[in-house]
C-alpha cells in the first residue's frame, strides 16, 4: 500500500467515525422524545460539537490531499465525494439537534399521543444513513440507489404524520404547540433522509462516474 | 466524437529493426484545431506512434509500418510521399531544444529559404510573424542576429517552435517538450500550445500527466504498444473507462 492510499484510508475512517456519531445522534434525539430522556437530548446537543469539528477536519484533509498529491481519476471522485458527503452529515447532525430541541421543550408538556410513526421514521431513515455510508465505502451502486429508492416512503410518512396532527389541532386549539413541534420533528426526520439521499447520490458519482442529482429519476444503473 | 479529423492511424503496425513490434492495431484520430496528448508508461509506444506522423523512423531504413495514416485524405505511409514536405506541413519539436548553429533569425529563416523565399521583406515579415506566434518576439527583437546559442533553454525551445511554425504546418508533434525545462519556462510552452491550436494541429507526448490534463482535448492512453484507451482529457482524468488506465494515472501501477 503507498502512502498515499494509508492517507485515503484515514479519511474514509474520519468519514466513517463522523458517520457513526450522525447516525447516534438521530437515533438518541428520537429515543429522548419518546423516552422522555432530557439527559439523552442533552447528550445529542453536545455531540454536535464533535460532529462540526470532525467535519472541518476532513476538509482540511480533503483540500491537502488535492493540494500535494493531485490526485486523478477514482482517487479525485473519492475525495470530492467525502467532501460533499461530510457536508450532508454535519447537516443531519444538525437536524438531530433540531429534534433534541423540540424534545426538551415537548417533555415539559404531558405527551399529546404516543410516537408510533415517528420512531418508524427515524428507523428508515437511519437505516438510509447506515446504508448509504456501506455503499460509500463499498463504491456499491446498487445498495446506493436501494436508498435513494427509500426516500419516498419517509416522504409518505411525514405526509401522514401532517394529516393526523393538523385533525388534532383543528379539533383541539390546546394541542396546536405540542402538535407544531412533532411536525417539525417530521419534517426534521424527512430532511435528514433527504441528506442520506443525497449521500446515496454522490456514491453513484463515486462508483460510476456519473453525477445524477437533479435528475427525475434514477434510472437503472447498467 | 465530434469535430473534423486532421489525421488519422488506422490499424497501425510498427516494427523496429527487423521485428521489434513496437505499435499494434493503434488506431487514433487527432482533431483538427485540437491537443491530443498521448500518455503511458516508458517504453509503451507513445513516441514510436508520434514518429510515425510524420515518418520519423524512415532516417532508419530497416523500420517498417504496416497499416495506414490518412493525412487529410492521403496515406502519408505510401511510398510516393515527398517526405521532405510532409514534414514541413507535420512538424516536430523535441525534448531538448535544438536550435542550429546560427543566427536567431537564420534558424526561423532556414526552412523559409528551402522553400525558395529569397525577398528580403518578404522573409523578415514572415520569421517576424513566427516569433511573435511563439511568444519570443519581446524577448529577441533585438538581437535577432545573435546566436540562437545564447538563449535561455526556455527561449531555445520557442525559437524551435518558431522555427517550425515559420512554414506554416498543419500539424505540430511535440515530444515532450518541457521535460528539460524549469516550471516557468513550462508554463509559458504550455500556454503556447494552446494558443497555437488555433492555428494548428497538435500532438504532444508527455510524462507529464498534469500537463496533459491541462493542456489537451484528448488523450491516448499507451501500454506495451497498443493504445488501450482514447478519450476526452477531462473523462480520462475523472472517470476512466479502463481499469489498466485507471491505476496508471492514479499511480498505481503494476
Amino acid at each position: 500500500m503507498t502512502r498515499f492510499d494509508e492517507e485515503l484510508m484515514h479519511l474514509k475512517e474520519m468519514v466513517l467515525k463522523m458517520g457513526a456519531m450522525v447516525e447516534s445522534s438521530i437515533n438518541d434525539s428520537v429515543r429522548s422524545l419518546v423516552e422522555r430522556d432530557d439527559t439523552l437530548a442533552n447528550t445529542v446537543i453536545e455531540r454536535d460539537h464533535q460532529i462540526n469539528t470532525l467535519d472541518v477536519q476532513i476538509d482540511e484533509e480533503c483540500i491537502r490531499l488535492i493540494a500535494l498529491m493531485q490526485p486523478m481519476a477514482g482517487d479525485l471522485r473519492f475525495i470530492t465525494t467525502t467532501m460533499k458527503i461530510t457536508t450532508d452529515l454535519e447537516r443531519m447532525g444538525d437536524q438531530a439537534v433540531n429534534i433534541a430541541e423540540r424534545a426538551l421543550e415537548l417533555n415539559k408538556e404531558p405527551i399529546l399521543k404516543p410516537y408510533i410513526d415517528i420512531p418508524h421514521m427515524s428507523r428508515i431513515a437511519q437505516g438510509m444513513t447506515r446504508d448509504a455510508l456501506d455503499a460509500f465505502v463499498r463504491r456499491d451502486k446498487k445498495l446506493a440507489m436501494d436508498v435513494i429508492m427509500r426516500d419516498d416512503e419517509v416522504d409518505d410518512l411525514k405526509y401522514g404524520i401532517f394529516e393526523e396532527l393538523i385533525s388534532f389541532m383543528v379539533r383541539d386549539p390546546n394541542t396546536v404547540s405540542r402538535a407544531m413541534r412533532v411536525t417539525f420533528v417530521a419534517q426534521y426526520l424527512e430532511r435528514i433522509a433527504d441528506h442520506a439521499t443525497n449521500i446515496a447520490e454522490m456514491v453513484i458519482y463515486l462508483a460510476a462516474g456519473k453525477i445524477i442529482r437533479h435528475m427525475a429519476l434514477p434510472e437503472e444503473s447498467e | 466524437m465530434t469535430g473534423q479529423i486532421e489525421i488519422e492511424a488506422k490499424n497501425l503496425n510498427f516494427y523496429y529493426a527487423v521485428n521489434i513490434h513496437a505499435l499494434k492495431q493503434v488506431s487514433l484520430s487527432a482533431y483538427k484545431h485540437n491537443v491530443t496528448a498521448l500518455i503511458g508508461p516508458s517504453g509503451c509506444g507513445k513516441t514510436t506512434l508520434l514518429r510515425c506522423f510524420n515518418r520519423m523512423h524512415d532516417l532508419y531504413p530497416k523500420n517498417r509500418y504496416e497499416g495506414e495514416i490518412i493525412f487529410q485524405g492521403t496515406n502519408i505511409l505510401s511510398n510516393d510521399i515527398d517526405i521532405i514536405n510532409l514534414r514541413s506541413r507535420i512538424g516536430m519539436v523535441f525534448q531538448k531544444p535544438t536550435p542550429f548553429p546560427m543566427t536567431i533569425f537564420d534558424n526561423i529563416a532556414y526552412g523559409l529559404r528551402l522553400k525558395g523565399i529569397k525577398n528580403r521583406s518578404e522573409l523578415s515579415g514572415k520569421v517576424e510573424k513566427a516569433i511573435k506566434d511563439a511568444a519570443l518576439w519581446d524577448e529577441v527583437k533585438d538581437k535577432l542576429n545573435v546566436s540562437a546559442y545564447e538563449l535561455s533553454g526556455g527561449q531555445q525551445q520557442r525559437l524551435v517552435i518558431a522555427r517550425a511554425l515559420a512554414v506554416e504546418p498543419e500539424v505540430l508533434l511535440f515530444d515532450e517538450p518541457t521535460s528539460a525545462l524549469d516550471p516557468i519556462s513550462t508554463a509559458k510552452i504550455e500556454e503556447l500550445i494552446v494558443q497555437l491550436k488555433s492555428k494548428v494541429t497538435i500532438i504532444i507526448v508527455t510524462h507529464n500527466m498534469q500537463q496533459a490534463a491541462r493542456i489537451s482535448d484528448w488523450t491516448g492512453f499507451m501500454m506495451l504498444g497498443e493504445l488501450i484507451e482514447f478519450d476526452k482529457t477531462d473523462k480520462i482524468f475523472t472517470a476512466p473507462s479502463e481499469k489498466l488506465t485507471e491505476d496508471y494515472i492514479t499511480g498505481r501501477f503494476g
